[in-house]
């Protein structure tokens, strides 16, 4: 059975990942040739470590679903991405990025991955430019930056409002390069549906090509997993339609141990749900709270006024709206941290204050700042997103305010990984949004592009040099042995399983009814008794789901229908878990938030005598409970203390 | 809002296609184009046919993987936006819409709506990057870009490779699509050391691969969701002339 060790380096907190560097072994360049390693996902996390690797040597295969690696999930990203340079003079420093991500991770998240992560960030950056990545400069030519949740220092770079786009594209047009010289190849449209172990170690994937239907089987010396985030297992999210969890899910259930997985994000600026044929949800960068002000009305007739379209929020004097976050936190006003932000609007909307039909908004308003800077500046900043929600609702918000509600965006939960990136499956990686290492309880913004890439140019590049300098010696995997013909076996059983149910539900139907489940039970507020409901509505509607699915055609073609139904059978069991292990966390902390534990002014509360670890599930078997591990987190260079965002 | 919908379906690369009508119900104004579409297949699925196959992902205009030609134009009737932008807002309740593949040589029909674009991923193969290797960099802001030149830069690496330039051009050019990368490349220092060999290497690839030649029609312009402009294909001119000069 696999044990928790994290392999956290000796030594002082600043120290760790050189001294680590300078201990761990390297493989030859004559030897890298001979050494396969797969990548799963192309976003910034599996780009960025694909090209690295391929430019080191290694045998590359990167395989994702769309039909180009440009166009992974990370290429919606927003707002920006951290650095530590200092380059605005503001004191900023590699200790302070380190202290707000651990602050903002309501001190869930390991140290000294945490310290590394901001001690790499820089490079990132100069990584970037070098790439022809065009972060917007100021008129003398040097990077500009600007602000976002959960610091008080200028540290975020970006390229307008689609940075992970441009990062994206930089990482892109690196494997580009490495594809044309043959040391990655690529093989997009493939979904990966297994991971294939032989004795112990992962050796390869099982795949399905998205338009033949084709089962094909892929052997390596290493696999790395770069499949993002869970957050569609809520169906309306803010993640892109095909995002899924079944890689990570399958690696759970041969192994590999799943940490935290109630840690999700719901962000406090997307648009309104407006009815129920909506199919996902869109952001509204946190880059907008820098200028940015959240409202509602202090007087409930507004309140009423505003639903019936008597008044437009224009008409509303000043002194008869709440700057509810400006009131409650002076210190960071508009731009406290993602959970805090979500759980305040939550909050006004629950006691009557939300400002549509459906009392689930409140207003984000940039009249303030258009008066001080002028509408040019606006535009010039925020454009892109100004003329996005303009398209989508139909309302300038040049004019009037946008309306904005709490949405699930990203999970902090994943994949157990040790420090080296590695799970608890030896040779099997999870890098980016895919593990669980960096973010705690709550992720702040402009976080997760640094976290990718951090991982994937930076971290595992040199942490899988060690494990496959043990692999010198092994030759090819072979593809034929039984481990592979199991797995294959399983893929096509569960594929035909599938098919045979015939039932009367699709899977759109099933899917939207496990996304009410969860985000009723396991959403922005949770208790004892609503994770237990939800344990129980989940296990029937997997039951349900198994019974009366219908998916339409075969396997033999182009069946987007049959590959949702994949990953819904995967979610109708990660949901349970998630609400297993939010009801086994008997505080609140960060984006998890049990009624049961709060202040009373409302702010979370955690309890680190009993909860100061990390929450790592083993896979016991389909009808029996998973087996908890407990990582202890121990804080060594901060003081642990309730978050403050007021003064 | 009632639609009849004329739908273009394809078995496969190689069936013969044509239109089908379809007839879709109750959607509501405020619904997304390609939402309407979910409704269609959810009720295709319960009548016990085949749903139809179209391209998507994010759904908010940025990932590139939606396309579709609405009544004659790429992305729909609205301007500076993606398919999966459009909103059933723009249309009249009682309209027929005809809903097809992108039409071009370069990217052949996979299966009804999706087709096969992996022609733009081998351009950018082919010299679509700044031949740096990860480290071993000089500092972020050691070499000063004057802001016009970065915005320029950022104007063209907007593109988001959605294909709709070249389904669009009369002659099937990716010649836009080529300009954004060659263009957003060549205004930064770091993207002018290679940037003879880059226009080379991409024109040829581009036509390589049985893309049209650019008459300067300006269609491609008018229909792209980025809003990018026919001006980065004469820097592309002069990249690839000065290229040829220097041989």
């Amino acid at each position: 059975m696999a044990t928790l060790d994290s392999k956290i380096p000796q030594g002082p907190l600043a120290e760790k990942w050189s001294n680590h560097k300078a201990h761990i072994k390297v493989v030859s360049p004559a030897n890298k040739r001979k050494l396969d390693i797969i990548v799963i996902g192309t976003g910034l996390g599996g780009a960025s470590a694909a090209a690295s690797l391929g430019e080191l040597g290694y045998n590359v295969k990167v395989f994702c679903i769309q039909d180009s690696p440009r166009r992974a999930h990370s290429i919606a990203a927003q707002g920006g991405i951290n650095a530590a340079k200092n380059y605005q003079n503001d004191n900023d420093s590699i200790f302070r990025l380190f202290y707000d991500t651990i602050k903002g991770g309501d001190y869930r998240a390991r140290e000294a991955n945490v310290y590394r992560l901001a001690e790499v960030s820089n490079a990132i950056i100069d990584q970037c430019v070098a790439q022809g990545v065009p972060f917007a400069r100021e008129y003398g030519g040097l990077l500009d930056n600007r602000s976002f949740g959960g610091a008080q220092v200028s540290r975020t770079f970006y390229a307008r409002g689609q940075t992970g786009q441009q990062l994206l594209l930089g990482a892109y047009a690196a494997l580009n390069r490495q594809i044309s010289k043959g040391s990655v190849k690529s093989f997009p449209r493939h979904e990966v549906l297994d991971i294939v172990l032989v004795d112990g170690k992962a050796r390869g994937v099982i795949t399905r090509n998205i338009i033949t239907g084709e089962i094909e089987r892929f052997g390596a010396h290493a696999v790395v997993m770069a499949t993002g985030g869970y957050g569609n297992v809520f169906f309306l999210s803010t993640n892109a339609m095909n995002s899924n969890g079944s890689v990570a899910w399958q690696a759970y259930k041969k192994g590999a141990f799943f940490a935290n997985p109630c840690f999700t994000q719901i962000h406090p600026t997307c648009i309104p749900v407006h009815g129920d044929q909506q199919s996902k949800l869109t952001l509204m960068s946190e880059s907008l709270r820098n200028d940015g002000r959240i409202w509602v009305p202090k007087n409930k007739a507004d309140v009423e006024a505003l639903r019936a379209k008597k008044k437009k929020p224009s008409d509303i004097p000043e002194e008869d709206r709440d700057y509810y976050l400006e009131r409650r936190y002076p210190a960071f006003g508009n731009l406290v941290p993602r959970d805090v932000a979500s759980r305040a609007a939550k909050e006004r909307c629950d006691a009557g204050y939300g400002v549509n039909e459906t009392g689930l908004a409140v207003f984000l308003d940039f009249k303030t700042a258009i008066a001080r800077l002028g509408e040019d500046v606006i535009r010039q900043r925020y454009g892109n997103l100004f003329q996005m929600y303009e398209k989508i609702t139909d309302v300038n918000p040049y004019h009037e305010p946008m309306m904005i509600y709490p949405a699930v965006h990203y999970t902090m939960g994943g994949i157990w990984v040790d420090y080296n990136l590695m799970t608890t499956i030896p040779g099997l990686y999870a890098i980016g949004e895919a593990n669980f290492s960096d973010h705690g309880a709550n992720r702040l913004g402009a976080s997760a592009l640094m976290q990718g890439l951090a991982d994937g140019y930076f971290v595992l590049p040199y942490t899988i040099g060690d494990y496959l300098s043990h692999e010198i010696q092994s030759p090819k995997v072979d593809t034929t042995t039984k481990e592979f013909d199991e797995a294959e076996k399983s893929v096509r059983d569960r594929i035909a399983k599938l098919f045979s149910i015939k039932g009367k539900q699709t899977v759109d139907e099933i899917h939207k009814k496990l996304g009410h489940i969860m985000w009723e039970n396991v959403g922005m507020a949770r208790t004892a008794e609503s994770l237990t409901k939800a344990q129980e509505e989940i296990r029937a509607l997997r039951k349900e789901f198994w019974a009366d699915v219908k998916v339409p055609g075969t396997n033999e073609e182009f069946n987007q229908e049959l590959e949702k139904a994949l990953r819904l059978a995967d979610f109708l069991e990660l949901g349970e878990l998630m609400a297993y292990d939010g009801l086994n966390r008997n505080e609140s902390c960060g984006g998890h938030f049990r009624t049961e534990y709060q202040t009373p002014e409302g702010e979370a509360l955690r309890d680190d005598e009993h909860y100061a670890y990390a929450a790592v599930w083993e896979y016991t078997g389909p009808d029996t409970e998973p087996k908890l591990h407990k990582e202890e987190l121990k804080f060594e260079a901060v003081q642990l203390a309730q978050r403050n965002y007021k003064d | 809002m009632n639609l009849k919908l004329k739908i273009w379906r394809q078995k496969n690369a190689k069936a013969k296609g044509g239109f089908e009508m379809y007839h879709v119900e109750n959607v509501s104004p405020d619904t997304s184009f390609l939402e309407m579409l979910d409704i269609l297949n959810n009720n295709l699925i319960h009548e016990g046919k085949e749903p139809i196959v179209f391209d998507h992902d994010c759904r908010e205009g940025i990932c590139g993987m939606c396309s579709l030609h609405i009544n004659g134009h790429a992305h729909g009737p609205d301007t500076d936006i993606t398919t999966c932008q459009l909103h059933m807002r723009k249309f009249k309740d009682g309209d027929t819409i005809v809903i097809e593949p992108w039409r071009s040589a370069a990217f052949p029909v996979i299966k009804d709506l999706a087709v096969d674009r992996s022609a733009y991923d081998k351009i950018l193969q082919a010299g679509g990057f700044i031949s740096v290797n990860t480290g071993g960099v000089p500092d972020a802001n050691a070499i000063p870009i004057s802001k016009k030149d970065a915005d320029e830069s950022m104007d063209a690496a907007a593109c988001i490779g959605c294909g709709a330039c070249a389904a669009t051009c009369k002659n099937g050019s990716a010649m836009l699509f080529v300009a954004a990368r060659v263009s957003s490349l060549a205004k930064l220092p770091q993207g002018r050391i290679e940037g003879a060999r880059r226009a080379k290497a991409m024109v040829a690839k581009m036509d390589e691969l049985g893309f049209g030649n650019c008459t300067n029609t300006g269609a491609c312009e008018a229909e792209c969701p980025k809003g990018i402009s026919i001006a980065h294909i004469a820097r592309l001119n002069r990249e690839f002339l000065s290229a040829k000069f220097e041989d």
